[in-house]
């Protein structure tokens, strides 16, 4: 099991040196030189020159890529060509907000998601699995925009609870001051990974619950809860967690649109104003965090079925 | 005649006009047992035999107040120790599952929980229905653990299921049923999926236990032999409805009911020594139809360019034009493989193959169309190795079309002929696989085989997914293709005595190397390979009494345990045999003794040793 | 004993007597009635499949579905204004509530809602729909390709596929949208390419899982060549599993599209696209002003991927839901 787990992260290295290839060189085909961008168009030739030597863009392609992981790898994002100041500086004031809205929302959404799916697999058929089937089959499919502007409108605008900007500082706060302060951009992403999170672990438990032993158990007159939590739960963890890494690396990707919903500043809206720039330094460097913290999620999740396969627990 | 006087504390359960069913979307039942009657009493085994589709499973499973997920009792009453378990709800049925009444499964592997040690899962149910203390469990546990013949008793609850092998986790499963002390124990063809040398040992364990607890038992099974071993009375199920129930001396020895009789025909008893075809050395003047010459096989390549895992060591077989060659051995030696090496569907690692005298290239690559058209492999699960998507009349078309064998005959004739080779309606050419039974599927996996005019057919477990009337009939089908069309047949099966029934020349495989071939009557009489007397010893006969002479052999003592692996030198069956000789057997090769009728033992004993 | 039905139980005797006598009783054996030549045909495997009949939920979601794809092809015949129209020329206040000539009022820059967002589901349907298509002609290709081919060509791919699957893909859109801009085709490229990896996948897996079924190297086993293999043995079974999936894929594609149009690297104004919308009207939200503008096209797009996806789940269902087991 050590082996398969060594190889699943030397697997993870190999992915993580390919996404850095197809970022790096992704952004390197853009038109225009950094150099060039950053002087502006009035800037002399000589000028020019001189920063690009200073930046090693006259350092071939290869060489630029190295020097680029290194700096990456001790926390040296570049200067971006948008502002002209160091991303790590852009970075720091805007990570906490996206840190913690992710962070709040598989606190609050993925044990209430899990505990939801649970339920439901362990009572199929009944009204309240088709209930919440049928409302996590419609959620699942819609945008995140949606689940926010229907979250708007009962909060916002019939109850007149709150905002539906997410403004202010979060200096100081404490831990329910924030979750009050990002409530709505919690409840819609919570919202989003649940009705996933609800399907598959429901799933997950159905799949367990129709395998011949279970229906021993059954025959052995041992009693539904202790069927459910010491004979079916034990084998559909490891599914369930690889299930929640999954989403937790979703999350990466709806943080994004909740944080330009809400209009409040994030990593993510930082990508997107990069992008509207065109400040690839900055693309860059963004791209490697999001791409890095995706990776990561997903060989957790591939470790956790591993670990929880009794077969590679226990071998032979 | 004096009528039984329903004494409650003797009869443990019975079943009154039991009808169980389907309920469809439109409301209406689809019944699969149709009303049925009989009566457990204590100490007693009762088998219910019969076909798949019969409802034997869903019968057994009412004695535990259960139907399977879609189906429900629908009518009469099931009951155990005097109490309707078919009108119970599941709180009112927890207390007696585990403890009343106790199930084995046909897969002990499937049954057991994968992430919960053994002994957790053998003593779950007393400890949970507070019948006794885990201290007292654990000792009830053991002590089935010892008495079922169980390695390491002591320790062996502390491993997960993966960690022990298909046959003690039977036994295991065994254990678990008994740990409560039931009244009635519910046995779901507990042995069918296990090798006859094994599962001699665990029909052997089943009953002994059976009888130390004095538990009454519903045993399912579909295997008469086997019901010969274990039951006092036999209750025949066809379609969901008793067609014969009585004590099995009788129903064994004098069968009623037509039905029965056919299921007692179906079973092709061993023949005995010297009963076999009449063998002739006609076909020793013509070269070989297909030969194996000393072959090398396995899967997955090693740096130094063989096998990671070597399957056959210096396998050598001829297959003689116009006759059956027998394959037979247990699961994992290497029967299968054999068949793909011939067919190049594995390349041999080392070793050449003959087709007609010419040298065959190893893999599907290097033969020509002709070289594959005069090999033909048929396939075990007819469900997979015909097309889903695909018509009858393509499936048997194409390879009409591809060898172009349709011999003057429009390709729809061909067709027609050929199904009506394999006995089937010509209707069936317009249906799709899944519109036919597992009998005619299997039929016309054969009749595809059949459609490119082979020499030799490769059959690889044909019947050993079918039912015993079914597969017998099949058997049937193959004989007279035989005489008709003189192709010869590669018969690989585990089934001893369904390859002695037809095969000209057998070949007995262990671990991957040939222990004894020549033609039936030679092999199946004295002197045996070791390997083979065992086999042969195992092989269940229809007779009360069987069982317990064939344990006291030598062979059967002997063979209780030991691995089963493919060594690098010596004879692969040295850890098993009776008669081995340390360093010699474990060290070199066994030498063949041949003597002169083409049976060949390999062996270091001499014949006169192997004789006695 | 003669065989016939007489012996010893007398025929529709009680069932006490019929296995429930007591042992060494002569009519402790019982015996069906039966009659002579009858014979015992083999009892079938299965009951026969069931129709495909959609449920209720699945029926809704046709229903839907069939209405936005005629609003898709007919809304320039059917919209009241075009895309760009202002309703009320007159009258400069954005986000008019509905009122008779705007019956879902206006947005932002005055224009007739109701009209915008018929002509964006022509746009963000057939976008999405191209896109899907061009990832399901690569995806297919390439996946059954690599499922047939040898086991160094097959790992090649599905290691450089593997690569892309593991950016979020809406980094990869950012990505290539800030290299070369937004625009229709770039988006249904973008799209296209992107998903093409998630379709690779699948198909290589089921190609994969067919070419090791028995009747695959039954085919190869007659000396059949890759071609046949693949058009005849293996995508008659790939078909049905992936066109189901199809369904699934353009839901997330059409999400994926929205979403960047979301972000403002979508569809660029003043063209009609209902993720667009959304954010061109953000304000309206934000201010507190008026929620139409942006539920209406929130709505539109949540409405149709939702009827997919009850289409899609009951087919799925149906099948066994071995499909959606496996996504």
């Amino acid at each position: 099991m050590t082996g398969l787990i060594l190889r699943r992260l030397g697997i993870g290295l190999v992915t993580v040196l390919a996404v850095s290839l197809i970022i790096f060189f992704g952004t390197k085909i853009l038109p225009g030189d950094a150099a060039q961008i950053r002087l502006g168009q009035e800037a002399t030739p000589e000028n020019v020159a001189a920063l690009r030597e200073k930046l090693g863009l006259d350092k071939p392609y290869w060489a630029q890529y190295l020097i680029w992981l290194k700096n990456f790898m001790t926390g040296n994002l570049g200067i971006s060509l948008a502002s002209d100041v160091p991303i790590t500086n852009l970075i720091a004031d805007r990570y906490k907000n996206t840190v913690i809205v992710s962070c709040l929302t598989a606190l609050i959404g993925v044990p209430i998601s899990l505990m939801l799916g649970i339920m439901a697999a362990m009572f199929p058929g009944s009204l309240y699995d088709r209930v919440l089937t049928f409302v996590s089959v419609s959620l699942v499919a819609a945008p995140e925009f949606f689940t926010a502007t229907l979250l708007v409108l009962l909060f916002v605008f019939a109850l007149d609870i709150g905002n539906a900007v997410v403004v202010g500082s979060t200096d100081g706060k404490g831990f329910f001051e924030l979750i009050a302060h990002f409530a709505l951009p919690i409840a819609t992403l919570s919202f989003v990974i649940a009705s996933q999170l609800i399907r598959m672990s429901r799933a997950a438990v159905l799949n367990v619950m129709s395998s011949p032993y279970i229906e021993m158990a059954i025959l052995k007159g041992v009693p539904r809860r202790r069927i459910i939590f010491r004979h079916a739960l034990l084998n559909a963890i490891g599914p369930i967690v690889n299930v929640v890494a999954l989403n937790l690396a979703y999350l990466v990707t709806g943080v994004i649109v909740v944080e330009v919903y809400f209009a409040y500043p994030g990593l993510a809206t930082l990508i997107v104003q990069g992008v509207q720039s065109r400040d690839f330094v900055l693309i860059q460097g963004l791209g490697m965090i999001f791409c890095l913290t995706y990776v990561v999620l997903m060989l957790i999740a591939d470790i956790a079925a591993f670990a929880s396969n009794p077969r590679l627990r226990h071998p032979k | 005649m004096t009528r039984d006087t329903r004494n409650p504390g003797d009869v443990v359960f019975e079943a009154r006009d039991l009808k169980i069913g389907a309920i469809q979307h439109d409301g209406s039942e689809l019944r699969i047992v149709k009303g049925v009657d009989f009566k457990v009493r204590r100490g007693e085994v009762v088998a219910l035999i019969g076909e798949s589709g019969s409802g034997k499973t869903t019968i057994s499973l009412s004695a535990l107040g259960y139907a399977k997920p879609g189906l429900s009792f629908t009518g009469g009453e099931a009951l155990l120790l005097g109490q309707d378990v078919t009108k119970m709800t599941t709180d009112e049925l927890r207390p007696l599952r585990g403890i009343s009444v106790a199930y084995l499964a046909q897969s002990a592997a499937a049954t057991f929980n994968p992430s919960i040690k053994i002994n957790e899962q053998v003593t779950e149910a007393p400890v949970l229905h507070g019948t006794k203390t885990q201290a007292e469990a654990n000792a009830k546990a053991l002590d089935l653990y010892r008495a079922l013949e169980l390695p390491n008793p002591e320790t062996i609850g502390e491993r997960y299921p993966h960690q022990v092998s298909g046959g003690q986790l039977q036994r295991l499963m065994a254990a678990m049923a008994l740990c409560g002390d039931p009244e009635l124990l519910v046995l779901d063809e507990p042995t069918t999926a296990l090798d006859v040398t094994t599962q001699i040992e665990v029909l052997k364990a089943f009953k002994q236990v059976i009888k130390e607890e004095g538990a009454a038992a519903i045993y399912v099974t579909h295997d008469l032999a086997v019901v010969a071993q274990i039951a006092d009375r036999v209750v025949v199920l066809y379609n969901g409805e008793i067609k014969e129930a009585g004590p099995v001396h009788e129903i064994i020895t004098n069968p009623v009911h037509p039905y029965t009789s056919r299921l007692m025909d179906a079973i092709r008893p061993m023949p005995e020594a010297g009963q076999g075809e009449e063998s002739s050395d006609e076909h020793l003047r013509a070269s070989p139809a297909l030969e194996a010459r000393g072959i090398d096989a396995g899967y997955g390549k090693g740096a130094d360019g063989l096998p990671l895992v070597p399957v056959l060591r210096d396998v050598n077989v001829a297959i003689e034009r116009g006759k059956t060659v027998g394959i037979i051995g247990e699961s994992g030696c290497g029967k299968s493989t054999l068949a793909r090496v011939y067919a190049g569907l594995l390349p041999a690692s080392a070793g050449e193959i003959y087709l007609d005298g010419e040298r065959l290239s190893p893999g599907l690559s290097g033969r020509t169309r002709e070289q594959l058209r005069k090999v033909q492999f048929v396939y075990q699960m007819a469900d997979t190795a015909l097309n889903p998507r695909q018509h009858i009349r393509d499936i048997l078309g194409r390879p009409i079309d591809f060898y172009g064998t349709a011999e003057g005959m429009t390709r729809r004739a061909r067709v027609d002929q050929l199904l009506d080779m394999v006995e089937l309606p010509k209707q069936f050419a317009d249906r799709y696989p899944h519109e036919l039974s597992g009998g005619q599927k299997q039929r016309v996996n054969l009749a595809r085989a059949l459609a490119a005019n082979p020499e030799v057919v490769l059959c690889d477990e044909v019947t050993s997914a079918l039912d015993t009337i079914v597969a017998a009939n099949v058997i049937d089908l193959l004989n007279r293709l035989q005489r008709e069309t003189g192709v010869s047949f590669v018969f690989i099966s585990h089934d001893l005595s369904t390859v002695s029934s037809f095969a000209d020349e057998i070949v007995v495989l262990y671990a991957g190397m040939v222990a004894e071939q020549g033609p039936t009557d030679r092999v199946l009489a004295p002197p045996f390979h070791p390997y083979t007397r065992l086999l042969v010893s195992s092989v269940p006969e229809p007779r009360v009494g069987w069982l317990e002479e064939a344990a006291q052999t030598r062979e059967a003592k002997a063979g209780a345990s030991g691995s089963v692996q493919l060594t690098k030198k010596g004879c692969p069956f040295f850890a098993r045999c009776p008669l081995a000789i340390a360093g010699t057997c474990d060290e070199v090769d066994p030498p063949k003794i041949d003597d002169g009728s083409g049976h060949i033992i390999d062996c270091h004993r001499s014949l006169a040793e192997l004789n006695g | 004993m003669s065989r016939d039905n007489t012996i010893d139980v007398p025929l529709g005797a009680h069932p006490d007597r019929l296995g429930g006598l007591s042992e060494g009783d002569k009519t402790d054996h019982f015996v069906a009635p039966f009659e002579h030549g009858i014979s015992f045909d083999e009892l079938p495997d299965a009951p026969p499949k069931a129709r495909f009949r959609f449920s209720l939920t699945g029926w809704i979601g046709a229903i839907i579905v069939a209405f936005w794809l005629f609003i898709a092809v007919f809304g320039s015949f059917i919209a009241p204004y075009g895309e760009n129209d202002l309703p009320f020329p007159d009258d400069y206040s954005e986000f008019q509530t509905p009122r008779a000539g705007a019956l879902l009022g206006t947005d932002v820059e005055d224009r007739d809602i109701l009209s915008r967002i018929i002509y964006g589901a022509g746009r963000t349907i057939g976008i999405s729909f191209a896109a899907t298509l061009l990832a399901y002609v690569l995806g297919v290709v390439l996946g059954i390709g690599a499922a047939v081919s040898g086991p160094k060509v097959d790992m090649a791919m599905s290691r450089i596929n593997d690569a892309f699957l593991s950016l979020p893909t809406i980094m990869l859109g950012l990505v290539v949208v800030a290299a070369i801009g937004s625009s229709i085709p770039v988006l249904i490229c973008t799209a296209g390419l992107i998903y093409a990896t998630v379709v690779f996948r699948l198909a290589r897996a089921l190609g994969q899982e067919i070419m090791v079924m028995d009747f695959v190297e039954a085919a190869k086993a007659r000396g059949e060549g890759r071609w046949w293999i693949i058009t005849r043995e293996i995508w008659p079974n790939a078909a049905m599993p992936l066109i189901t999936d199809f369904g699934l894929r353009l839901i997330y594609v059409i999400l994926f599209i929205s979403s960047l149009s979301f972000l403002g690297l979508g569809v660029q104004p003043p063209q009609a696209d209902w993720g667009s919308m959304v954010r061109e009207n953000l304000g309206a939200l934000q201010y507190g002003e008026s929620i139409i503008p942006v539920l209406a096209p929130a709505m539109a797009i949540a409405t149709l991927t939702v009827a997919i996806n009850l289409v899609v789940d009951d087919v799925s269902a149906q099948a066994g839901g071995r499909l959606s087991k496996r996504l």
